[in-house]
């Protein structure tokens, strides 16, 4: 591997166009739901109004016989499979419990779940047809809350499940999917060695992605059993691997194209509508598209879990953390599969502690199963461990951010799970921090209401996986880039980057595309912060490729030695005879006599993956009548290794910290006593708008990664990480109160205030 | 076909004609009926400011309005902002500031901006952010559009 220091870049660290831009600013870029084929029927799907319920009977009769209906599915017409797991790449899933949440057979198991689907000619027919739909119910008691699902009198949802990761095993049926411990050191030891200890609760609610483009599908089953599927998703492999393990066909007879996908954040990386869609279509013999409504996207699709968190930290006087002891159970919604592991190991990860216990709860409930939302875990571990910090730091009067510098994590560090980090940036984060203007700033006091200021740090990883890139040198001497990673952020222009910079191209003159599952290698899902790192290693070693047979074409031409040959910043020249050096512009032109066009393949699963660090600053106020918190100035620090393209990863951070805030102060699923979602639109699923936040400043540290050629880390995830613990933090400051509870909403807020109140 | 109603409009100042069912929204009309796909559903109800139109100079949410609501209206729809082959101003600013990442919203913001602009073209930082909080963006945090819309603004005014 080159060592980056060599490189001097040209092209990466610009601010280009990016290339799919022009379309997406006149409407042209087609969505999911922008897909019409002729003679297409639309879907639609009958959900459950119970939180667990038997279901007795389903009549579709009268549905059937509305004009225009051409086909109804029930659970029943899904293929029954066997329990167990399965490999998707390095991703384990149970096809079974997939199945069963994508169409409820015997149970439902929250309000949502999917019992029925519909397609007719119109959506305005098939949403008449759901009507006429009768349902038998028995309804059963339900489960809400993590802990009272774990309990023993508590309803089980899934009969079958037993909890995995115990030392011993149990036969009694559970809500508890798994459980896991990270230990190290002596606890005892490092309490007692503590001169402050600090424990406290934490709840927080389960929060949406909140992209604001419904999921979507249209699948076309043809007679030969081929079928097409389009579809917005992270991932065109994932959807084609879970489609053909649902219905039991041969994954390569499915085809799926991926549209442009309006966000993502996690809770696009698996299958809702495609089988149903793929159903519906064998069925009638027709294209049929499904788009699922706001509504049905809250109340059955995959937000994060909720969580209880219990936190207990020691440290000396001098601010070092002798001990931490962390219970944490997250719900999974209905079925196994919570990121309560990927909590346990990022906790206290920019931290360095010797004596540790972790507890981890995987917990089934009666809401809708839980899927990844950027940095999946992480924030919820983070609201505990950041803000038990800031009173330790408090309590021992050392500066917030020093006493995470005394702590901080760096190479050599031993994570919570074992492994040791490589070169990584915390401590450096930490000093730009410290350094800010910001942090250097008094605190504005623009209305006279209490103000505060808070931090709090973050850490995530960076996913690896599988990733293909092929890059081909066009007649004009231009390059495309074709890859399998769909661009919700800006990825095609940092892949078209990565191969401009190798060719010595401008970013302009490379043509970024997004392929099919037919028209690229496998690659797995634009998550996990992987992107740029892995499809980009890919694109890397393609265009290396490239850069290798063009040199072996100008050998050609010259009559030379290929190793005679050099390329720099897109020119072949020869090292010891006298030819005319050739741009790749010319040498383009010769192929077709120097023995063909030149194209570069690579597939990749790399494994030096560079993990992040953040660490954020942020001032608020209090309304002390109201309780509403505004945010006066928000500052995010971030090792981003080597930023690509500066814009996107200051776009990474702004959004991921504005879903950071919404979830501080104002998202949750909200339930009534009967198990039903009571906010499930935007008017009352409170997202931030651009009225409620400030400009989001961020600055970029570059520690580079050493595990890939270019320095590149991951950077999408980590920004979620530390905004609700810098906010809760920073009211603390403001008003004296400690919030332990997200969101920290107005009247959660009032009634910390009155209760601080009354105790004087 | 008897139960559709003709239905005679300008579209991005084109004259159109449209048969709609009375209770197909104008967002769905201009998606499935004239294949303006542009124009975005995010909630239908209102919240997103997706499915943002200028209709007869007013922003509006296309999926709050019926398609038959729109007869002898002046609708203008992002397909409508570039002039033959040069982008509007906003269109332009928000790829030159990256104010977009998977660009559903994009389309709505730019119609929303281009309605801010139109009735006060010098707006302040707050006034944007006032003037866009009917749109929801996910991705960006709002910061890279918002100086995107003050940039195009300076831009239009000549500054």
């Amino acid at each position: 591997m080159e060592s980056q220091q060599e490189y001097k870049f040209k092209v990466i660290g610009t601010r280009p166009i990016r290339h799919d831009g022009v379309d997406k600013v006149t409407g042209r870029a087609k969505y999911g739901a922008d897909i019409s084929l002729p003679g297409m029927l639309h879907g639609k799907v009958l959900r459950s109004p119970h939180a667990h319920a038997r279901i007795k009977s389903i009549d579709v009769s009268a549905a059937l016989a509305l004009p225009g209906v051409k086909a109804v599915i029930t659970g029943q017409e899904l293929p029954e499979l066997a329990p167990g797991i399965y490999q998707m790449g390095e991703i384990p899933i149970n096809p079974q419990y997939l199945s069963r949440n994508i169409m409820a057979r015997d149970k439902v198991l929250y309000n949502g779940h999917a019992v029925a689907a519909v397609a007719a000619t119109s959506p305005h027919v098939a949403e008449d047809a759901l009507a006429l739909i009768k349902v038998e119910y028995e309804v059963l008691p339900h489960v809400l809350d993590v802990r009272k699902a774990m309990a023993d009198e508590a309803p089980i949802l899934l009969p079958d499940l037993r909890t995995s990761g115990t030392l011993e095993k149990s036969d009694k049926p559970t809500n508890v999917a798994s459980q896991l411990r990270f230990a190290r050191g002596d606890l005892a030891a490092g309490f007692k060695a503590a001169d402050v200890v600090v424990e406290r609760e934490f709840n927080t609610s389960m929060v949406h992605q909140g992209y604001i483009e419904p999921h979507n599908a249209v699948a076309q089953y043809n007679e030969d059993g081929h079928s097409t599927v389009w579809v917005s998703t992270q991932g065109q492999f994932s959807v084609r691997e879970l489609c053909a393990q649902i219905l039991k066909m041969p994954s390569s007879n499915i085809k799926v194209v991926p549209d442009e996908i309006g966000g993502g954040f996690g809770g696009k990386t698996t299958v809702y509508l495609e089988p149903l869609a793929l159903l519906l279509s064998k069925k009638t013999g027709k294209p049929v598209k499904l788009v699922m409504s706001r509504s049905e996207v809250l109340r059955a699709t995959g937000p994060t879990s909720g969580s209880y968190i219990r936190c207990k930290l020691g440290a000396t006087k001098d601010g070092t953390i002798t001990a931490a002891e962390i219970w944490m159970a997250y719900e999974a919604g209905a079925f196994p599969g919570s990121p309560v592991g990927a909590g346990c190991m990022t906790a206290l990860g920019p931290y360095v502690v010797d004596n540790l216990q972790i507890d981890g709860f995987d917990v089934v409930l009666n809401k809708p199963k839980t899927c990844a939302y950027r940095a999946p875990g992480a924030t919820n571990a983070a609201l505990g461990v950041e803000t038990v910090i800031d009173e330790l730091a408090e309590k021992l009067g050392i500066d917030p951010l020093e006493i995470r510098r005394i702590n901080g994590s760096q190479e050599g560090t031993a994570q919570p799970a074992g492994p040791k980090f490589l070169r990584i940036g915390c401590l450096e984060t930490l000093e730009a921090a410290k350094s800010s203007a910001h942090y250097k700033s008094p605190l504005p006091k623009p209305d006279g209401k209490p103000v505060g200021r808070g931090v709090a740090s973050g850490f995530w990883f960076n996913a690896g996986l599988q990733s293909s890139a092929a890059v081909s040198i066009n007649s004009d001497g231009t390059a495309n880039v074709v890859t399998g990673s769909p661009d919700i952020g800006g990825s095609r222009a940092s892949c078209a980057m990565i191969a401009a910079e190798v060719l010595g191209l401008t970013a302009e003159e490379v043509h970024p595309v997004v392929a099919d599952t037919e028209s690229i290698g496998h690659t797995d899902v634009t998550g996990g912060s992987r992107v740029t790192f892995a499809t980009g290693y890919a694109v890397y070693e393609a265009a290396q490729e490239a850069v290798r047979k063009l040199k072996q074409r100008a050998a050609t031409l010259w009559k030379v030695k290929e190793e005679d040959v050099a390329y720099q910043d897109g020119v072949v020249s020869c090292v010891n005879n006298g030819q005319e050096p050739m741009t790749l512009k010319q040498l383009a032109s010769k192929l077709v006599h120097a023995g063909g066009p030149v194209s570069g393949q690579a597939s990749v699963n790399p494994r030096g993956v560079g993990p992040c660090f953040a660490t954020h600053i942020v001032d608020v106020e209090v309304d002390p009548e109201t309780g509403k918190v505004e945010i006066l100035r928000y500052t995010a620090v971030q090792d981003v290794g080597k930023a690509v393209h500066p814009s996107y990863v200051e776009g990474q951070i702004q959004g991921g910290t504005a879903q950071g805030i919404g979830w501080a102060l104002n998202e949750e699923y909200y339930y009534d006593e009967s198990g039903t979602m009571r906010n499930s639109g935007f008017l009352d699923y409170r997202m931030p708008t651009c009225l409620d936040l400030p400009m989001i400043e961020t600055i970029l540290v570059e520690v580079p990664n050493p595990g890939h050629p270019l320095g590149i880390r991951g950077v999408g995830e980590v920004p979620i990480v530390p905004p609700p613990a810098a906010i809760a933090n920073a009211i603390y400051r403001a008003v004296g109160v400690r919030m332990t509870e997200l969101p920290m909403s107005p009247p959660k807020l009032c009634k910390a205030m009155a209760e601080k109140n009354a105790k004087k | 076909m008897a139960n559709k109603v003709h239905v005679e409009t300008t579209l991005n100042g084109e004259a159109v004609e449209f048969l709609c069912e009375p209770r197909q929204s104008l967002l769905e009309v201009l998606r499935d009926v004239l294949g303006f796909t542009g124009t975005k559903e995010g909630c239908l109800t209102g919240d997103c400011g997706a499915c943002s139109v200028i209709l007869d100079g007013r922003i509006s949410c296309s999926c709050l309005v019926l398609g038959v609501e729109a007869q002898g209206k002046n609708i203008q729809t992002v397909e409508g902002l570039a002039q033959a082959d040069k982008l509007h101003p906003l269109q332009q600013k928000f790829l030159e500031h990256a104010a977009l990442q998977c660009g559903i919203c994009t389309p709505g913001f730019l119609v929303a901006a281009k309605a801010l602009l139109d009735r006060n073209p010098n707006p302040t930082e707050h006034e944007v952010r006032y003037g866009l909080a009917g749109n929801l963006c996910r991705c960006t945090g709002y910061d890279k559009i918002v100086r995107a819309v003050l940039d195009a603004a300076a831009v239009m005014q000549g500054r």
